[in-house]
């Protein structure tokens, strides 16, 4: 550690041979992007040397590469130079209680059901000391580590288990596997790190929820998960309340790896902001999201409920690499007014008698585009693997799209793939079937969304599928009629 | 209860009521017979509050109140039902839920609290019984891939469920075979009371042997053109939807 401190000093002082002076007390980068930002954000978050090569290694990538444009969303081109790479986290002027934040935003919070002092901590209101967030998360760390989990923010993890971070960083999403990958690898700001040991089953949903994370570091996060043989875990991220930020841009990168008969369970809800009725703001989510089973009888399950964002570009995938491993994919993605989402997953067989199963739900309303983009594809050397496909579109109004893209790929004939999918209406005569019954239009949305994407829904943990519900009908209020 | 007074309505361009008067009192059947396209289904619509229908003229009161004043789910809380002539599939919706969704709502309305688990299923099971339905029909995806019979009797389930002061009653004999044509009349007879009213829609009168209606009126290019007893039913079985319309010709 010594010695990459001094190499980092080294590093700094460079930085200001080259002219280019940053007071290491500013709390913000310049806005832009170069080889001397990296080397600020590694010195201020005080990584060891081998992680800012890394980091370099990215961003040299980067610069080769191009920014994808196969994706069905438009937008207006992003100038990677107009935005601030590194920002600590910021102390705003805390609201003392909730009647001083925006009613509206307490309006959505009470249509979803979140509790008072869930309420408190996602506008900033500071939390009286009846219940302390601080002490509930360790008493929760506490119970973790009795069970050799490890469960804490990207920098601790490469502060404190060195050897992990380095042996599977990259390991999954290689730091060149595409644009927003590599512009994250460069630049990530923090995120979630979680090792289970060997033959333990962590006996708790692990989620974000309990902020283990700086604030200030969604833009660009980074979450590693190792699953070791034999283990189990659960793992929630997001939040149904709706996220506002104001970085536009958001590349996050998620790792997952499962060893030899361990199972890793990934559920997401997200809401970032979508930008208002007329299209305007809102966050572009790029997000690479890519789990290995690498070990035999192993298996990856993604759940995501996109509800939020103005442009959505998002695969999270499984490659099944061991024997007899498994990988699902569970999506329920809303659109409505301008949003954006080309979303989907892919399944790469390698591995013999891997199976693959891939339920997507689009539902579209306003002027919004929705795209499932999916790939299986099965190697050679997968014999007797399987695939199930099944894509169904839902639209609302006549304004919106949706589209399927469905990629396969099979190159043995031991192998069987399935495919199906369907596109349907809400009509008018299921809405007016609902309110003769007395369901008032908003309550009847509600009810037939929620029949539709139940299959998925019912993939989330108890709790956050109640959400997740409300969310899907609080997105489409007003849409109809 | 319901009075409906020069009643006119269209869709688009088209007029299809032209001026309908209707009296309907607590504890009466009223059967409205009529041609094809003689405006039957529209009026059952309208008065549910269907919105592609753009009402014209006319008044219609229901229990004294302005019911063309009042949103559909608002007139279904107020206690007019409709038994739909095709009644939509909601894929991923078990009746149960629906159900309990729907009468949640309309106690909500009339100030009553909502059913728990417990309460709830037991009222159904008793109302079940008046169908002759199965529970695991119920806990499917509502009509979704049921028989014309099961979604008939589903929605004769429904109204049990309910308890509407006003059943309309949309061509509910279309596509029944004479067994389930049995069962769905039995219900309806079972949940009729002195405070409560019918209107059954029909083409034909095989259904009015089964439900026996204290008036008949016949509807023809959007007016009531004939109204009796349930012997006018049989006397249009005989001479045919024909007779009115010469009848109307030479008028």
């Amino acid at each position: 550690m010594a010695k990459d401190n001094q190499v980092l000093e080294e590093f700094t002082s460079k930085d200001y041979e080259h002219g280019w002076a940053v007071n290491l007390e500013t709390e913000e980068s310049p806005k832009g992007l170069n080889e001397e930002i990296i080397r600020f954000i590694s010195s201020k978050k005080q990584e060891p040397l081998w992680l800012l090569e890394w980091r370099l290694k990215a961003f040299q990538h980067w610069q080769k590469m191009e920014e994808p444009k196969w994706s069905n969303v438009t937008y207006p081109k992003i100038n990677y130079q107009d935005i601030i790479y590194y920002s600590a986290p910021k102390q705003k002027v805390k609201p003392s209680n909730l009647s001083e934040v925006d009613p509206e935003l307490i309006k959505t919070f009470e249509k979803l059901g979140i509790s008072l002092t869930e309420q408190k901590r996602l506008t900033g209101v500071a939390v009286d000391a009846v219940i302390d967030s601080v002490s509930v998360a360790t008493t929760f760390k506490d119970k973790l580590k009795e069970l050799g989990i490890i469960f804490c923010s990207f920098s601790e993890a490469v502060r404190e288990h060195p050897e992990l971070v380095k042996k599977y960083l990259g390991s999954v999403v290689p730091m060149n596997d595409n644009y927003f990958a590599a512009l994250n690898s460069a630049v990530f700001s923090d995120g979630s790190f979680c090792y289970i040991p060997k033959g333990v089953r962590c006996p708790m949903e692990l989620s974000t929820y309990f902020r283990i994370n700086a604030a200030n570091t969604g833009q660009f996060e980074r979450t590693l998960i190792v699953a070791d043989e034999s283990s189990y875990v659960s793992y929630l991220e997001g939040c149904t309340a709706p996220m506002r930020d104001e970085n536009q841009l958001h590349a996050a990168v998620v790792e997952l790896y499962a060893m030899d008969d361990a199972e890793i369970k990934y559920s997401t809800v997200q809401n970032w902001y979508p930008g208002d009725k007329n299209g305007k703001g809102g966050i572009y989510n790029f997000v690479t999201k890519r789990g290995l089973c690498f070990g035999d009888h192993s298996k990856i399950s993604w759940t995501q409920v996109e509800t939020g964002s103005a442009i959505t570009w998002k695969y999270p995938s499984c490659v099944l690499k061991g024997d007899y491993s498994m990988g699902e994919f569970y999506s329920v993605a809303v659109t409505n007014n301008f949003q954006q989402a080309d979303t989907g997953t892919k399944m790469i067989h390698i591995g013999k008698n891997t199976r693959s199963r891939i339920v997507s739900k689009g539902i579209s309303a306003g002027k919004s585009q929705n795209s499932y983009r999916g790939q299986v594809r099965i190697m050679k050397r997968a014999v007797n693997s399987r695939n199930f496909s099944q894509c169904d579109s839902l639209l609302m109004g006549d304004q919106c799209g949706a589209h399927t893209f469905p990629y396969i790929d099979v190159e043995n004939n031991t192998s069987k793939v399935e495919h199906e999918a369907t596109t349907s209406k809400i009509g008018e005569d299921q809405i007016f079937y609902c309110l003769q019954r007395g369901i008032d239009e908003e309550a009847a949305v509600a009810l037939i969304v929620n029949g539709y994407a139940k299959e998925v829904l019912n993939q989330l943990p108890m709790e956050f599928a109640v959400e997740a519900q409300k969310l899907l009908a609080l997105t489409l209020e007003g849409s109809v009629g | 209860m319901l009075i409906v007074e020069n009643l006119k309505a269209r869709i688009g361009e088209k007029e299809i009521l032209n001026g309908i008067n209707l009296r309907v009192n607590a504890g009466e059947v009223h059967a409205i017979m009529g041609p094809n396209g003689s405006g039957k289904s529209t009026l059952a619509s309208v008065l549910a509050g269907r919105e592609e229908y753009e009402v014209t003229g006319g008044q219609v009161l229901f229990d004294d109140k302005n019911l063309l004043d009042l949103a559909p789910d608002i007139r279904a809380c107020e206690g007019i039902f409709l038994a739909f002539q095709y009644p939509v599939e909601i894929p991923g919706v078990s009746t149960v839920n629906f159900m309990k969704t729907a009468l949640n709502k309309i106690r909500a309305h009339r100030g009553q609290p909502a059913l728990d688990a417990v309460a709830f299923l037991q009222l159904m099971k008793e109302k079940m019984k008046l169908v002759e339905i199965d529970q695991s029909l119920l806990s499917r995806s509502l009509n979704e891939g049921f028989s014309g019979g099961e979604k008939k009797r589903n929605e004769i389930f429904q109204m049990a469920m309910i308890e509407p002061k006003l059943s309309i009653l949309d061509e509910t004999d279309s596509g029944l075979d004479i067994d389930a044509l049995r069962i769905v009349a039995n219900g309806v007879n079972k949940l009729r009371t002195k405070n409560n009213a019918t209107i059954v829609v029909t083409h034909y009168q095989r259904l009015l042997e089964y439900i026996v209606p204290d008036f008949v009126h016949v509807l023809y290019k959007g007016r009531i053109v004939k109204s009796g007893g349930k012997e006018l039913a049989l006397e249009l079985e005989s001479k045919g939807y024909d007779w009115i319309k010469n009848e109307m010709a030479t008028a």
